[in-house]
């Protein structure tokens, strides 16, 4: 073995650690949020109108029959957090997917219209049609599709350049916003008041017959999006160096943005939108992870533990239960501003 | 392995007045390529053609015969190595990351990573003399070791075939000249096939193996830069009034522009 | 001495178009027509639809009609039209010219969501409901929400960039509406009053409050003027700018209270109307190209007769009632605006 050849070999093996070293850091944190994500799911089970005893919600839980507990912890509160669980982490995903394709940190779900289109459905079939529950989530869905499509079909224009598609979005958000300014003002207060307790957005929803169709929807969506998310540290070089390392850039930036956009509409369509949490959660991912590999997952629990600390909040520090979209946004924002005034600008 | 690279009859552009019209060309199968011309004459269309990049209007690019297009990307990619013009890298990414994503397109889609990865980027980094740098964020460091973070990147592909647009940009003169030696030691000791869009012209006479010179998406002239740069050509292709003198070290053809204040 | 002629080079491919279609001159002259037009509109338009010469002579020989009456009705909206559309153009160029992004709308740096906060708070906390106090509470709310934003993006390691301020502002945003939201939904009395003020609306403002809050227009006005200049060199990057001699800490400082003053006053006299400061630089970008010394004032013209226009289409719809001039922009200027995107192939600053 040459001089040369050994230095090489010791190179190669020191960026072996080093890459290890990071892929470790990065685990644990992971590992570490998740483990956050659990204790708030548990905590989530436990506290309520009533504080039940860890055992008796873990027998509970394991399909036994306990009085006093069961019927809280199945019926009650164990949708509620799993809706909070999966809303949650979809949100987080979906916005941090759209902020990275888009190469722009504003360009989040919620600032291109795609939960006000959402909105706007949900709360016209509420105030216009008296309509509540599963019609109103599936106009939610069916709004929040059809604006994406909409932008998508006025954006493009010989291919789809990323900043065309963030404005046209904003320019529809603000005509949906006018929709529902008018929807707001024209219904009767009662019914105005349904509706803004809507799009303040609520986990009460999160009942099983609710929950039913839409987690398998969003676990399928997630586990899709995490796969595709692996493509994401090539297509972040720029589409010219993505084709020349072999990727398709633009066919991949298509599919993650339907992945996006679905996971968004459907977690919209189950708890109103709470979305800003899909535009905080990828800024502080950002600011946490090592590697890029390690963004998509960080994001997704990131998201996911706002929602679940944000229900807690909102149901137990008041007097009265506020809805959890009120509450992401008092405990992200500062959250947010903090890693701003601390850690180094990524952007 | 040598592979050829050509293109038979590419028109590339959409208005009325495409970039590159009925361009035919085939790049040797070894040696420095350098492709030049004066600005907006086609040089990187043609290049970002040739890496298919860009989808040309009529006619083909064709790599050992087969048309590029349908071949699958990554099989091209383990040939055809580029460097972008002005590459646009992540915040934050470490140089070693960087390196790293060339070693793509020879990793199965689950990603599964090897010994061999490992030791092809810290022979990269080597090469590029980017070792010393392997754990600095890219935005640390200077421009032209920025560049050179790049060039190791397109290296980690192992290509074949390494294209370059306009790879000197932000180099001073010591780092042009090193990388252009890298490139003569890429060529002669590991068969590399060398094609690089060349802005500075005396330094592409000097190490170019063979010419392209271009105007209007045309080839004007191609051939060894001995037989190809005459003062005519100068004039026809740069619009520019100059002498062409041996260079006293290399022999190769060294231009000085005639100019009234200077003479 | 004469220089020799400069070698001929190939002529420029067809294709690249000169920005600027309308000379500076004949700009001026078109945004001072509109601007008297859609002036007259206002004042013509309306439940009762009065002739044009009824408009003038209102004013210049004045008869005691009905007709003349109608009209000097719709003179403090007509008036608050100008003055607020004016305040969101101008505010809306200086963010895009500021925060380098095409994206940025004064809404950006928090000054619709702590106006809309303070007024919530103003209606629930001290049950004020009278428009002079929902004018300062909003003019109030404006400028703390931009405090804390601009200083949390001041005091990052890299200063107050548009990544920052963007980011910030929009931190501050949802921590106001996350509170408003709580408040309105306990508070339905609020949700009452606030759900009209949201939508905007040109006829809450009188003339006393728009004469106490003209002077912070006045002074928003002079300071966005002011810096236009230097937002040229600020849209080359902050090593350009400082490289032509611009303090840019000090110009960024600038364009922010200018900001703070014309849009708190527009939203504090008009509520919060979206859009306007999105849209209407753009369109003025479109026409006089690239130079904010340009697309500021322009901006003004343009924004207020964009929002006088969109007032006079809310009170035709729905005559005899009125449709909100918020409700109105974001419906019409959204298909224009996104017919304005797809003729042009790239959308730069």
């Amino acid at each position: 073995m040459t001089a040369a050849g050994t230095a090489r070999l010791r190179s190669a093996d020191a960026l072996r650690a080093a890459r290890r070293h990071g892929r470790r850091r990065d685990a644990v944190l992971v590992t570490a949020l998740a483990v956050a994500a659990v204790v708030l799911f548990v905590a989530g089970l436990v506290f309520g109108a009533k504080t039940l005893a860890l055992p008796d919600v873990l027998r509970a839980l394991s399909g036994q029959t306990v009085p006093g507990v069961s019927f809280a912890v199945v019926e009650l509160r164990l949708p509620r957090a799993v809706g909070a669980l999966l809303a949650g982490a979809a949100f987080g995903l979906g916005g941090m997917l759209f902020q990275t394709l888009l190469r722009n940190v504003l360009a989040s779900p919620d600032v291109i219209g795609i939960s006000t289109g959402s909105s706007a459905a949900a709360v016209t079939a509420i105030a216009f049609f008296g309509a509540s529950g599963l019609v109103v989530s599936g106009a939610a869905i069916t709004g929040g599709l059809l604006t994406a499509v909409l932008i998508w079909a006025l954006a493009s224009r010989r291919g789809l350049s990323g900043l065309r598609f963030v404005l046209v979005g904003i320019a529809v958000a603000a005509a949906l916003q006018a929709v529902i300014g008018y929807v707001l003002t024209r219904a009767d207060i009662k019914a105005a008041e349904q509706a803004t307790v809507w799009m303040a957005g609520s986990l009460s929803r999160s009942l099983w017959d609710q929950l039913a169709p839409t987690a398998p929807a969003l676990l399928a969506l997630l586990a899709i999006a995490l796969l595709g998310a692996r493509t994401l540290p090539v297509l972040r070089l720029g589409d010219d160096s993505a084709t020349a390392l072999g990727a398709r850039p633009a066919r991949n930036r298509i599919l993650l943005i339907l992945c996006a956009v679905l996971l968004v509409a459907v977690a919209t369509s189950l708890t109103g939108p709470i979305s800003f949490v899909a535009f905080l959660a990828g800024p502080i991912a950002l600011r946490l992870v090592k590697r890029d590999s390690a963004l998509a997952p960080a994001s997704a629990m990131i998201g996911a533990i706002i929602v679940l600390a944000a229900d807690l909040v909102g149901q137990h520090l008041f007097p009265i239960t506020l809805p959890v979209g009120v509450i992401t946004g008092a405990i992200g924002a500062p959250f947010l501003l903090w890693l701003l005034m601390r850690g180094r600008t990524r952007a | 392995m040598t592979h050829t690279l050509e293109a038979r009859n590419l028109t590339v552009g959409y208005d009325a007045d495409p970039v590159i019209d009925g361009l035919d060309l085939a790049l040797p199968a070894s040696g420095i390529t350098m492709i030049v011309g004066g600005n907006g004459c086609g040089k990187s269309t043609l290049l970002r053609t040739l890496a298919r990049l860009l989808k040309p209007r009529t006619g083909s690019v064709l790599l050992d015969g087969s048309a590029i297009a349908q071949l699958p990307t990554k099989e091209v990619a383990r040939i055809v190595g580029l460097l972008p013009q002005a590459p646009v890298a992540p915040d934050g990414i470490r140089v070693a990351d960087l390196v790293d994503r060339g070693r793509t397109p020879h990793r199965g889609w689950l990603g599964g990573r090897d010994r061999r990865d490992d030791e092809v980027v810290a022979d990269a980094l080597h090469v590029t003399g980017m070792a010393e740098f392997a754990e600095r964020t890219i935005d640390e460091l200077s421009g032209g070791q920025r560049q050179r973070a790049w060039v190791a990147m397109a290296l980690a592909q192992e290509p074949d075939i390494l294209l370059l647009d306009e790879p000197t940009t932000y180099l001073d003169l010591a780092h042009q000249v090193e990388l252009l030696q890298l490139l003569v030691r890429l060529s002669r000791e590991r068969g590399t096939q060398v094609v690089v869009v060349m802005h500075e012209l005396n330094l592409a006479t000097r190490y170019a193996d063979h010419l392209i010179a271009m105007r209007d998406g045309r080839v004007v002239a191609e051939g060894a830069p001995g037989d190809v740069v005459t003062v005519e050509l100068l004039r026809d292709v740069f619009d520019l009034e100059a002498v062409v003198v041996p260079d006293p070290i290399a022999g190769t053809p060294m231009i000085v522009p005639v100019d009234v204040h200077r003479a | 001495m004469t220089l020799a002629p400069a070698p001929t080079t190939s002529a420029p491919r067809s294709g690249t178009r000169t920005r600027a279609r309308l000379t500076p001159a004949w700009a001026i002259v078109a945004c001072a027509v509109a601007v008297a037009a859609a002036a007259a509109l206002s004042l013509a338009l309306g439940a009762r639809i009065v002739p044009v010469d009824a408009v003038w002579n209102a004013f210049f020989q004045p008869d005691g009609s009905t007709d003349q009456a109608a009209v000097l009705s719709r003179v403090p909206t007509t008036l608050t039209g100008l003055l607020v559309g004016a305040a969101l153009g101008m505010g809306g160029a200086l963010m895009q010219g500021m925060a380098r992004n095409p994206l940025a709308d004064p809404g950006l740096l928090g000054v619709n969501a702590g106006a809309s906060l303070f007024v919530v708070l103003g209606m629930t906390l001290l049950g004020w409901q009278a428009p002079l106090a929902i004018v300062w509470c909003a003019l109030a709310g404006a400028a703390v929400a931009v405090v804390i934003g601009y200083g949390a993006a001041a005091a990052s390691p890299g200063g107050a960039t548009p990544v920052t301020l963007a980011l910030a502002g929009a931190a501050v945003t949802a921590i106001a509406t996350a509170v408003i939201t709580g408040i309105l939904i306990v508070d339905e009395s609020t949700l009452e009053s606030f759900r009209f003020w949201q939508v905007g609306s040109l006829t809450a403002a009188s003339f006393s409050s728009l004469a106490q809050l003209g002077g912070f227009l006045a002074l928003g006005a002079v300071l966005a003027v002011g810096c236009a200049g230097r937002l040229n060199a600020l849209a080359l990057g902050d090593d350009v700018a400082r490289g032509l001699g611009v303090r840019v800490g000090a110009a960024r400082l600038t364009a922010v209270v200018a900001v703070v003053l014309l849009c708190g006053a527009a939203t504090a006299l008009a509520g919060p109307i979206g859009f306007v400061g999105l849209a209407v630089p753009h369109a003025v970008r479109f026409l006089v190209g690239a130079d904010y010394r340009w697309i500021v004032p322009l901006s003004a013209a343009g924004g207020a007769t964009f929002l006088l226009v969109c007032d006079v289409i809310g009170r035709l719809l729905a005559r005899p009632g009125v449709l909100e001039v918020g409700i109105v922009t974001g419906l019409v200027g959204a298909p224009i605006f996104i017919v304005l995107l797809r003729r042009r192939k790239a959308v730069g600053l």
